[in-house]
């Protein structure tokens, strides 16, 4: 019927996958995570996050100890107020009684009437025939029962704090956890990965493993010390009838199992497209305006909703094989129930076992099946919480840089060599081969060519951002691989192709280049880079708030920006690659004097297209394909008449020529 | 607000609604008659050692239990679909929403924000809807049905159990509104800790080049540690609830032993039905537990929907016309009447009384130094963004009429940032025309001088492609972008400083290559370098967004002395002007 065919969640994942397919386009090297849709290893990723709360094993403990006291003092709490019950009805039957009369002589009466169930029942209490209620005992009682539960909510509210506090925490040193890791692997990891599936990661998978670690953990604990201590009194009852109503126990293991082994998946699936979906809404928010001038706009909709059709779906499938737990555990229980009932009434009947024993055990049984099933029904909460715990540790585990060397590097004199240097991307796919370069202290060095040519990559070496496949790179003689990567770049300024900002204002921006910078040496730096020029026609000055995105300034404005930042920075070496690729040509021929007086007397590397800005470089390289196919400065190059002469013939080229890639320009 | 949009979303799903309430009815039912079954087994089976009337009764009770198994299945079911549905909905109108916002909007949210709110505000919200399927039936019914039957009882104590309900109504709605804006907080510090994550990543090259390392881990720690700051104090409050409820349940019942011993002693009422009432009272008090876990959700996904609503609720500054005029085709004839601009929070305009004309087959170069408002010009074309007096007009029609869908298929633009979208060559070319056969795609990368270095990458027209285009070279991603604009074979061509990474050679060839390919197009190109531009129709020197000159290279030459400073900067002193 439907219930089964629902419940059978084979074909759940299939779907799920199915769904997904059609949002990887390609085969990007966005593979590598979070395509993997099994979990890979529950019980492994638990223990693992359990263990991350061992630094609070102290409170921890706390915890425990305060829960016991509760649900212990909760126990008791019924017991006690009992007794008070006892008395209310032992007085209320006693004021109806005739006074003076002793009980016995009462019991005797009713039996002689043939009263026998009153009579027994008058037997048992506590009566004193003719005095009614005493509320002087009863007050004192009730207020003792007052005082246990008062006491029990202190302690849970204490418990649920410091719990709280264990999980908050520890969710935080998770967060900072994944930060300090991106800090440590490789770039081409970053590159290969949506920034969206990677912060679905920090956010929503963070966030859901508090929020689950947080109503499991005090539910564990109340729940499976209430099973044990329930077990404790049904057994000193009756050892077994205990044993029978223990059967409920692998009854819900059983069930739990099955339930776990279809549910898994489904959450692992569930925030493996949450994070999908959020790699998409990220991509396309940052994309917005070539989303919408291209008319991408359906495109990119039904690519979110095959990936939100996907997600709603997996996410209800989880949802409701997790919730089947609840309704077979209440079968289960009621069927349990029943049993006991039956075995309980016939020992009843053989007179084996009193009837007051007999119904304690019962009301027993039940107090027993219900934390069990709220512990199964608990169960789901946990996999989807090791579900995201699975996701965050992934990026944990992630393979990092080559380890740091810890040689010092000599007091800077800024002597670079490349010693048959090579290096690709992709291991099976070299780009620069056997290329050998000297720069002595001081030099500035100006590298052209093809976009493409790996003039980037060369700098991106230097900076040892990628590894080396083979040769090696030395600063001041010593090789870069065996110095902390930290003191290298320490002494290299560099002002990337792509200009960065972070959301802050101009002012911190600036400073980000050296972080005690003072307000004067951030204004001069500001000032030679013609950054102060435009601030100045800002409402709000350096105070301005300038986002990510680049919102607030123009492209050139922000080049500026990261110029002034490496100005400020005042480093031993230098690189500018392409810095001033968008800043118009009269700022750079201003700039040009800021940008020789850091040059003077640093080691520089200079890539630049436009030939003016590199003429007086002691030493100018002409990059193709990966090597350096020219190398002089440039009078010598235009001598030898070779690809820099054509290169630079070039910009006087001005005519609309229909192009010939093999003739760039005219002949001398 | 939180009302508001689960009713708005809800609204298609009014008849798995109706079946959930009847499926919680059914359960309701049951819940309330196990109790009685289970006094039976025990009163009148187990007590007299009669097996059989245990046999009957357990069986009869077997059958509730199981027709209350089914409908919880039933439930569960149903609710599971309702909620996930809600959130796919909510999710898809955000996605929508952010889709018709203009860069005024998006600056306003912030893409992190815009995230956030997409995914974790949701599942806030999507969360208590699922709570409330399962609880907003169970819940009021239990309590409706023990309050009857506690007033049945007439013990003289429903001013007790009013003074629980009102105690507890008190103060857990009081802890709520003390949590709403600790929420506030939490949802927005998410924001940080998205943002500041995702700087970190975007901007990973600068940070190691700086060895930022440290600091940038300080600037996440503190967004953590005041997330978590929020999260322990929203903590400390949420951690009261329950605690409390279960003291105030603790407490009345001792209440209604005392005061109700009290009405025995005096002969008001019996004592049978003094432990009837307190049945009641239980499981009125325990619904109003199973209440309580809807309201420690409630403060959040208020929160939640309040930030939902704000992005689905703005409206687009650039927004489709009413009555938009829709030409059959656009020729693609740009004129500016008149044009000025100012960003939002800007003092001054960024462009002033602008006005020019372009026509198919004619180029208009723009040139002017940084920040003189040459992407604001383009961006007006564009229409990311409208003018705040004059008026921008295509085929003699003002763009603000125009459909806006119809204005962007005959714009092919070259973002000043070269953004590439991940995935393969091939998806990122075909961006502005899916139909595209791969022979095109080869023809607008010869013309972008992308060809040879394609044909090189592992897997061609195939390669894979990361976010933003990492993984090539400035100047190729530039010319990627490029290709991307001709595949779409606009009318008009915005191309914004997309030469400025190429060596000269490689942009000279280009721009050769291109001249055929766009005759029929009206093309804008800003640039940088004199060369790119001087063969251009018309040229327009901007300065501090007006236009200081406007005319051909010779013209402009002769007469415009910001052009002159601009000529004269690109070439050295020795250099003649070729
Ligand atoms: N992160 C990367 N992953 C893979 N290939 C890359 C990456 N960056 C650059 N490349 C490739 O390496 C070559 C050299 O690039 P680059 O050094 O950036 O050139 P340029 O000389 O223009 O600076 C190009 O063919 C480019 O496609
Ligand atoms: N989104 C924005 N909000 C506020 N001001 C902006 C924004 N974008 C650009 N500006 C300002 O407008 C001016 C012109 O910018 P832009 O048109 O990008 O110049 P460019 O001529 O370099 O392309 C700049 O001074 C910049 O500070
Ligand atoms: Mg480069
Ligand atoms: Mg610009």
């Amino acid at each position: 019927m439907a219930r089964r065919k629902e419940a059978t969640p084979a074909p759940a994942v299939p779907a799920g996958d199915r769904a997904a397919k059609p949002v990887r386009r390609g085969g990007g090297p966005g593979m590598g995570i979070g395509m993997a849709e099994k979990s890979k290893d529950f019980s492994g990723s638990a223990r693992r996050l359990l263990g991350r709360l061992a630094p609070y094993r102290l409170t921890l403990g706390t915890i425990l100890v305060l829960t016991i006291a509760s649900v212990t003092l909760n126990v008791l709490g019924p017991k006690v107020l009992g007794q008070a019950v006892d008395k209310i009805f032992a007085g209320s039957v006693g004021a109806l009684l005739p006074h003076g009369q002793s009980k016995a002589a009462v019991v005797a009466a009713l039996r002689a009437h043939g009263e026998n169930t009153r009579a027994d029942m008058l037997a048992g209490m506590d009566v004193v025939p003719g005095v009614g209620i005493n509320f002087d005992t009863v007050g004192r009682i009730l207020l003792t029962v007052l005082a246990l539960y008062v006491c029990a909510g202190v302690f849970q509210v204490i418990q649920a704090r410091l719990l709280n506090n264990v999980v908050q925490r520890s969710m935080n040193t998770l967060r900072k956890d994944v930060e300090a890791k991106i800090n440590k692997v490789p770039l081409s990891y970053l590159d290969g990965q949506p920034r969206g599936e990677l912060l679905s990661r920090v956010t929503n998978d963070i966030d859901n493993i508090g929020q689950s670690m947080q109503q499991t953990l005090s539910q564990l604990l109340v729940n499976g010390l209430t099973v044990i201590g329930v077990i404790v009194m049904m057994f000193t009852i009756s050892w077994w009838l205990t044993m029978v109503a223990m059967v409920a126990i692998p009854v819900v293991m059983v069930v739990t199992g099955q339930v776990m082994k279809r549910s898994q998946k489904l959450f692992v699936a569930q925030w493996g497209h949450t994070g999908r979906l959020n790699g998409q809404i990220e991509e396309t928010f940052t994309g917005h305006d070539l989303v919408k001038v291209f008319g991408r706009e359906r495109e990119v909709e039904a690519e979110f909703d095959t990936t939100n059709e996907a997600l709603a779906d997996v996410s209800w499938r989880a949802q409701f094989v997790s919730g089947l737990v609840m309704p077979i555990m209440m079968f289960v229980g009621n069927l349990q129930y029943v049993v006991v009932c039956v075995l309980g009434g016939l020992q009843v009947a053989n007179g084996s076992m009193s009837l007051g024993n007999v119904t304690a055990f019962v009301q027993y049984s039940r107090q027993f099946t219900q934390p069990l099933t709220q512990l199964a029904s608990m169960v789901n909460l946990m996999q989807s919480g090791v579900a995201s715990a699975e996701r965050v540790f992934e990026v944990l585990d992630a393979p990092e840089q080559e380890p740091e060397g810890d040689a010092k590097l000599p007091p800077t004199r800024g002597a670079v060599e490349f010693d048959d240097v090579g290096f690709g991307y992709a291991p099976d796919t070299p780009l620069i081969q056997e290329l050998s370069l000297r720069v002595e202290p001081g030099q500035t060095v100006a590298i052209v060519g093809p976009t493409g040519a790996g003039k980037t990559t060369l700098v991106n070496l230097l900076m040892r951002f990628y590894e080396l496949d083979s040769g090696r790179i030395l600063v001041d003689g010593v090789d870069i691989r065996t110095v902390p990567r930290g003191d290298l770049r320490s002494r290299i300024g560099m002002v990337l192709q792509d200009a960065w900002l972070f959301h802050g204002t101009i002012r911190e921006n600036i400073a980000y280049g050296q972080l005690n910078a003072t307000e004067d040496q951030i204004r001069a730096a500001a000032r030679a880079t013609f950054v102060d020029r435009f601030v100045h026609s800002l409402p709000e000055g350096y105070d301005t708030v300038i986002d990510e995105e680049g919102s607030g300034v123009s492209a050139g404005e922000r080049q500026l920006i990261t110029i002034a930042r490496a100005f400020l920075a005042d480093p031993a070496m230098l690189i500018l690659d392409e810095a001033t690729s968008s800043v118009d040509t009269r700022t750079e021929v201003m700039l040009q004097e800021a940008m020789a007086a850091l040059r003077s007397d640093r080691t520089s590397f200079v890539i630049a297209h436009r030939l003016s800005t590199i003429r007086d470089a002691d030493t100018i390289l002409v990059m193709e394909d990966g090597r350096i196919v020219e190398q002089g400065d440039h009078s010598e190059l235009l001598a030898a008449g070779g690809a820099y002469y054509r290169l630079y013939m070039s910009q006087f080229e001005g005519a609309m020529t229909e192009a010939d890639p093999n003739a760039l320009a005219p002949a001398p | 607000m939180l009302l508001k949009l689960v009713r708005k979303r809800l609204a298609p799903y009014g008849r798995l609604l109706l079946g959930l309430v009847v499926l919680q009815l059914i359960n309701v039912g049951a819940n309330l008659y196990l109790p009685t079954l289970n006094a039976d087994i025990i009163d009148n089976g187990v007590s007299k050692g009669n097996t059989g009337y245990i046999w009957d009764t357990g069986g009869l009770m077997l059958g509730v239990t199981l027709v209350q198994a089914i409908g919880s299945i039933g439930a569960a079911f149903l609710g599971a679909k309702i909620a996930m549905s809600f959130g796919r909905d909510t999710r898809a109108s955000i996605f929508r929403a952010v889709g018709r916002f203009s860069g005024r909007e998006m600056g306003q949210f912030g893409a992190p924000s815009l995230i956030t709110r997409s995914t974790n505000d949701v599942q806030q919200v999507q969360l208590l809807v699922l709570m409330g399927c399962t609880l907003m039936v169970t819940a009021p019914f239990m309590m409706v049905g023990g309050v009857i039957m506690a007033l049945r009882q007439d013990a003289g104590l429903s001013w007790l159990v009013l003074l629980a309900v009102v105690v507890l109504g008190v103060s857990v709605g009081l802890i709520v509104r003390l949590m709403v804006p600790a929420f506030r907080l939490v949802q927005r510090r998410i924001d940080r800790v998205n943002r500041v994550m995702r700087e970190h990543l975007s901007g990973v090259r600068v940070i190691r080049a700086f060895t930022r390392e440290g600091y940038e881990q300080s600037r996440f720690d503190i967004a953590t540690d005041d997330l978590t700051d929020v999260q322990l104090r929203v903590g400390r409050l949420m951690m009261l609830m329950f605690p409390l409820v279960f003291t105030v349940m603790n407490v009345s019942t001792i209440g209604v032993w005392w005061f109700g011993a009290h009405q025995v002693a005096d002969g008001h009422i019996e004592i049978g039905s003094l432990s009837a009432y307190m049945t009641y009272l239980i499981q009125i008090l325990m619904s109003v537990m199973m209440a309580t876990f809807m309201f420690m959700m409630i403060p959040r996904a208020s929160v939640a929907a309040e930030r939902i609503t704000d992005v689905v609720t703005t409206e687009a500054s650039v927004r489709p016309p009413e009555h938009p005029v829709t030409p059959d085709r656009l020729r693609g004839i740009v004129e500016l009447r008149r044009a000025s601009m100012q960003y939002p929070g800007a003092d001054e305009p960024v462009l002033r009384d602008v006005g020019l004309r372009a026509e198919p087959g004619q180029t208009v170069a723009i040139i002017g130094s940084t920040g003189s408002g040459k992407s604001t010009l383009l961006s007006l074309i564009a229409r990311f963004f409208d003018t705040t007096s004059g008026a921008v007009l295509v085929d003699g029609v003002d763009v603000k009429e125009l459909d806006p869908q119809q204005l962007w298929g005959h714009i092919g633009i070259v973002p000043q940032k070269a953004y590439l979208f991940s995935g393969t060559v091939a998806s990122n070319l075909r961006y502005g025309n899916p139909d595209a056969t791969e022979s095109d795609l080869w023809e607008a990368l010869e013309v972008a001088q992308a060809r040879d270095f394609v044909q090189r990458m592992d897997g061609g027209l195939e390669a894979a492609i990361t976010q933003g285009g990492t993984n090539v070279s400035g100047g190729q991603r530039q010319r990627l972008c490029i290709a991307r604009a001709l595949v779409a074979r606009p009318r008009i061509y915005l191309f914004d400083d997309s030469f400025s990474a190429l060596d000269l050679a490689t942009d000279q060839r280009l721009r050769a290559a291109l001249a055929p390919h766009v005759r029929e197009s009206t093309v804008f190109i800003v640039a940088q370098r004199v060369s790119t531009i001087r063969t251009a129709d018309s040229i327009i020197v901007l300065d501090d967004g007006v236009v200081v000159g406007q005319g051909t290279h010779d013209e402009l030459l002769a007469e415009c002395p910001e052009y002159q400073e601009i000529v004269a900067s690109q070439h050295g002193a020795d250099e003649e002007v070729a």
